[in-house]
C-alpha cells in the first residue's frame, strides 16, 4: 500500500533500520559494546571473552525471545528459506566462517563500524556487498538457481 | 544493570530485524539482485540504522565513558588484511546464498522452519571453524 507513493517496503524497512541502530546505540552508550551478530555469537561459541558472555547471553535470549512474541501477536512473516538444505548448510558455514575471520558482520561492520567512519569497516562492507551482487547474479542468472 | 541493558537492545535489535525486512530471504536476496529484480528496501535500513549510530559515537566522543561505566572501544587501526577481505567475501558468498546474515538467522530461529535452522547450526559450525583456521595461520607465521 503505497503512501506519497512511496513503497510501504522502504518505510518499513526504514523504520525497522531506526530500531535496529537504537538498539545498537543503547548497547554503545548502556554497556560501551559493539552490537556486533556474529561477534556477539562467536564469542560465547569460542568463549574468546568470559568476561561478557552473560551479557550476551542475555542479548541473544532477548534477539530470540522479543521477536518470538511479537510473531505470537501478529502473525509470522515469510521467511522464504530456501528449501535447499545442503545450500542452507554451506551458506552458514560460508557465514559463520566469514564474518569470525572478517570480525563483523551486517550489523558491527555496516552499522556500528561504518557510522564512526572505520576503515576496516567500509572496506568490509563493500567487499561483502561485492561478493553478494556476484555470488547472486552467477548464481541466479547463469546458474538459474536461488 | 549490563545484563538489562543487553537484553533490552537485543530485544530492539530483533524487532528492528523483524520490522524492516530482514528477515524474509527472498528480500535480502532481491536486494543483492543488483543485474536483475534489484529490491532497493535494505539500503532503508542501512541507512536508518546508522542514523541513530552517527548520532550515538558523537554523544560517546563526548563522554568517557559508558552509563555502566567502561572506556568506549577504541577505533580499530587501518589495517587491511587477508583475513579481512577473505572473511568478507566468503561472508558475501553466504549471505547471497540464503538470504540470511548472522542477526537476522539468529532474530527468526522460533519462525524460520528447518531451513532456518540448519542455516544457524552450520553458521555456528563456521564459527567454530573460524578459531581452528585462525589457530593454523598462528601456528604457520
Amino acid at each position: 500500500m503505497p503512501l506519497l507513493s512511496i513503497p510501504s517496503d522502504w518505510l518499513f524497512g526504514l523504520l525497522g533500520g531506526l530500531i535496529i541502530g537504537l538498539s545498537a546505540a543503547v548497547l554503545l552508550l548502556g554497556n560501551a559494546r559493539i552490537l556486533g551478530a556474529s561477534g556477539i555469537l562467536g564469542s560465547v561459541i569460542d568463549g574468546s571473552e568470559p568476561d561478557a558472555a552473560t551479557e550476551r547471553l542475555w542479548f541473544l535470549g532477548a534477539l530470540i525471545g522479543v521477536p518470538a512474541i511479537a510473531v505470537l501477536i501478529f502473525g509470522a512473516p515469510q521467511t522464504n528459506v530456501s528449501g535447499d538444505l545442503p545450500l542452507l548448510a554451506l551458506a552458514g558455514v560460508l557465514v559463520g566462517l566469514g564474518t569470525r575471520l572478517a570480525n563483523g558482520c551486517t550489523s558491527g561492520h555496516g552499522v556500528c563500524g561504518m557510522s564512526r567512519f572505520s576503515w576496516r569497516s567500509i572496506v568490509s562492507t563493500l567487499v561483502y556487498l561485492a561478493a553478494g551482487f556476484v555470488v547472486m547474479f552467477v548464481a541466479r542468472h547463469i546458474f538459474g538457481v536461488l | 544493570m549490563r545484563n538489562i541493558v543487553s537484553a533490552i537492545s537485543g530485544g530492539l535489535f530483533g524487532l528492528g530485524l523483524l520490522i524492516s525486512g530482514m528477515t524474509d530471504t527472498a528480500k535480502v536476496q532481491g536486494w543483492l539482485d543488483l543485474f536483475g529484480q534489484w529490491d532497493p528496501t535494505l539500503a532503508f535500513v542501512l541507512g536508518g540504522a546508522i542514523l541513530p549510530m552517527l548520532l550515538a559515537w558523537r554523544v560517546a566522543a563526548r563522554r568517557k565513558v559508558s552509563a555502566t561505566g567502561e572506556a568506549f572501544p577504541a577505533l580499530p587501526g587501518p589495517l587491511i588484511d587477508g583475513r579481512l577481505l577473505t572473511g568478507s567475501v566468503l561472508f558475501g558468498a553466504g549471505w547471497a546464498l540464503a538470504g540470511f546474515c548472522p542477526g537476522p538467522a539468529i532474530a527468526s530461529l522460533t519462525w524460520g522452519g528447518l531451513g532456518g535452522l540448519v542455516f544457524v547450526i552450520a553458521m555456528v559450525g563456521g564459527m567454530v571453524l573460524s578459531t581452528v583456521v585462525g589457530k593454523r595461520r598462528l601456528a604457520a607465521a
